[in-house]
């Protein structure tokens, strides 16, 4: 009799989660806002972006069953699921960008363009252009993500393919380079002309340095300016079990944003961000010893975030959907960590950045929570066990924001009620 | 007669002895295996040994941890990975690290770890083992 109370009791309560899970797709949002399930399970589904008509496209880390690696969505009668989903290109990557009718997408080593017709289909699936090739892919860090400014100049990401720049990638006690010779080819974001064909380093430009990798970035167009968020380095408390605790690793360093000049150096691998310390600390591989302060040539972040949940992309609010609060500040996607381990994980969420006058305030809070979908107060422990992780962001046409998954596939569409 | 009771129970006892003998350093073997684990692949690899979606392949489950090539093993514990082949069907991006200090038998403790835990079954790896797997991947390399 007891026994099957407390049947009868856990089904109930499982029931109650279960319909908890289908209110806004599972996620916690502000008081207003409601979210949907655009599509799921299109493939790992690394940026999305969005034409003016509000057809998305997403660029996927490598081909899904139907063999596509750019997924096109479109939401014929407006009730926020996708309904029209088909595909086109054979390789993956993560970058993907419109603008008028063009669609910018990157492979681990090139950036192609397409053209989009006046119903935003893709007139030349197989014949895209080659805008620049030959960027450096040693699979750690490949990810090309790019963004364009006003004038159609392309930013891409060059991940730097090492941890530390040592002279064995992640070999205990290998001593860091100096200078890190990576740095001439990687650890940064280039700049190329959206415009031109065929181009390749030697057309570009080094456009800011000393960024380990850089998955997230946007053009603030009201400042006329780039933002980046760097993934910063693993494994301090491994290499230096003297210097670093399992519990300091955990958070060392702050995963950082910056506002971005040209000619900037963030200061990899040479220096970190201590958020505890609020400071440029040197890396163990240079010498450092957990305090020693870093030069003050190095760029200061705008944002310090806790470490490793890995920021995969940034969106700024143009739109005029949201509250006042909101416009012109920035989101940004955390993928959730994974180096935190053996502490619990962190992130899985989007935050929220507030602007003012052009500048980040330094404060953040977490926009949307849940895509890991653990039950309240859970935490990830295996970061393999997170139903969901935050990658892409786009903005609608109407003001709402996407939000993509590369797991298993997943869109959320994010609005807000007035 | 009674002779030959006694020498049964002593080969008995023997056996006995034996079994929960090879038990204990088994047991000791994967002790110690997890604390290696726990200091130096949990941190990539997972406490469920799952390990991170395109970046750190999951040991559990995994044919090439649960197959008969402990040489490959051996070296990849050794040197680090970073061949980017496909491990069951997918790809990872992230590059081990290597693991030039681990002693013969914490190789061997590790390996018989991984090679148990979680859903893998696949017979612990003897310092013998190891031994041979060293001299073999040398020979490779010439
Ligand atoms: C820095 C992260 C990292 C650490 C630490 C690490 N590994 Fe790995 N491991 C990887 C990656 C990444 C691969 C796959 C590399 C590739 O595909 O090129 C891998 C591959 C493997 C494989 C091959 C799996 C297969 O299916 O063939 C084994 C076995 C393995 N690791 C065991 C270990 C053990 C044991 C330790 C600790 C002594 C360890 N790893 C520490 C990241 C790590």
């Amino acid at each position: 009799m007891k026994k099957g109370g407390s049947i009868l009791s856990l089904f109930i309560l499982s029931l109650s989660i279960m319909g908890k899970a289908q209110e806004n797709a599972g996620l916690k949002l502000p008081v207003g806002f409601k979210a949907s399930l655009f599509a799921n399970n299109i493939g790992s589904a690394r940026h999305i972006a969005i034409t003016k008509s509000g057809v998305i496209f997403a660029k996927l880390n490598n081909p899904n069953k139907e063999g596509n690696s750019i997924v096109r969505l479109e939401d014929t009668n407006n009730d926020g699921v996708a309904e029209k989903i088909n595909g086109l290109a054979k390789y993956g990557g993560t970058g993907i960008y419109v603008k008028g009718n063009s669609l910018y997408a990157s492979s681990n080593e090139a950036i192609f363009k397409y053209d989009l017709n006046s119903k935003d289909e893709v007139v030349n699936p197989l014949t895209p252009l080659t805008v620049v090739s030959g960027l450096i892919d040693r699979r750690e860090h490949n990810s090309k993500s790019i963004t364009l400014d006003m004038a159609n100049n392309i930013y891409v990401n060059i991940g730097a393919y090492s941890n530390a720049c040592q002279e064995k990638n992640r070999m205990p006690g290998s001593q860091g380079m100096k200078p890190c010779p990576i740095l001439d080819s990687a650890g940064g974001i280039w700049k190329f002309d959206g415009s031109k064909q065929n181009q390749t380093y030697k057309d570009g430009k080094r456009y800011a340095t000393g960024l380990r990798n850089v998955i997230g970035l946007d053009w603030n167009t009201q400042t006329n300016q780039l933002f980046v968020a760097q993934h910063g380095r693993d494994q301090l408390n491994s290499f230096y079990p003297n210097l670093y605790t399992d519990a300091q690793n955990a958070e060392l360093p702050a995963e950082t944003f910056y506002a971005i000049n040209e000619g900037d150096n963030a200061g990899w691998p040479y220096v970190y961000y201590d958020p505890i310390q609020h400071k440029k600390i040197v890396a163990p591989e240079y010498g450092g010893d957990s305090k020693m302060e870093g030069s003050a040539e190095f760029k200061d972040p705008a944002v310090a975030f806790p470490a490793h949940m890995a920021p995969m992309a940034v969106l700024f609010y143009t739109g005029d959907q949201f509250p006042a609060k909101y416009k012109n500040g920035a989101f940004i996607s955390f993928h959730g960590s994974w180096n935190r381990a053996p502490l619990p994980q962190e992130g899985f969420f989007v935050a929220f950045v507030p602007f003012k006058d052009g500048k980040a305030t330094g404060e953040w809070e977490i926009f949307a929570n849940g895509f890991a979908g653990m039950e309240e107060g859970v935490k990830v422990t295996n970061t393999g066990k997170a139903k969901a992780r935050p990658c892409g962001l786009a903005l609608g046409p109407d003001g709402s924001i996407y939000v993509s998954d590369d797991t298993k596939g997943a869109i959320f569409k994010i609005s807000y009620n007035k | 007669m009674g002779n030959k009771v006694e020498k049964s129970i002593k080969a008995l006892c023997f056996c006995i002895i034996m079994i929960l003998s090879t038990n204990c350093v088994q047991a000791q073997n994967l002790i110690n295996g997890k604390k290696i684990f726990e200091t130096r692949c949990l941190v990539c690899h997972q406490s469920d040994g799952g390990g991170v979606p395109n970046m750190n392949p999951p040991l559990d489950g995994s044919t090439n941890v649960n197959g008969k090539d402990i040489a490959r093993l051996v070296k990849i514990i050794q040197n680090g990975y970073d061949e980017r082949v496909a491990l069951d069907g997918m790809y990872y991006n992230n590059a081990m690290t290597g693991n030039p200090d681990l002693k013969e038998d914490a190789i061997a403790d590790v390996l018989s770890y991984i090679r148990n835990t979680w859903s893998n079954k696949a017979g612990l790896v003897t310092i013998t083992e190891v031994k041979k797997a060293i001299i073999k991947n040398k020979l490779n390399k010439k």
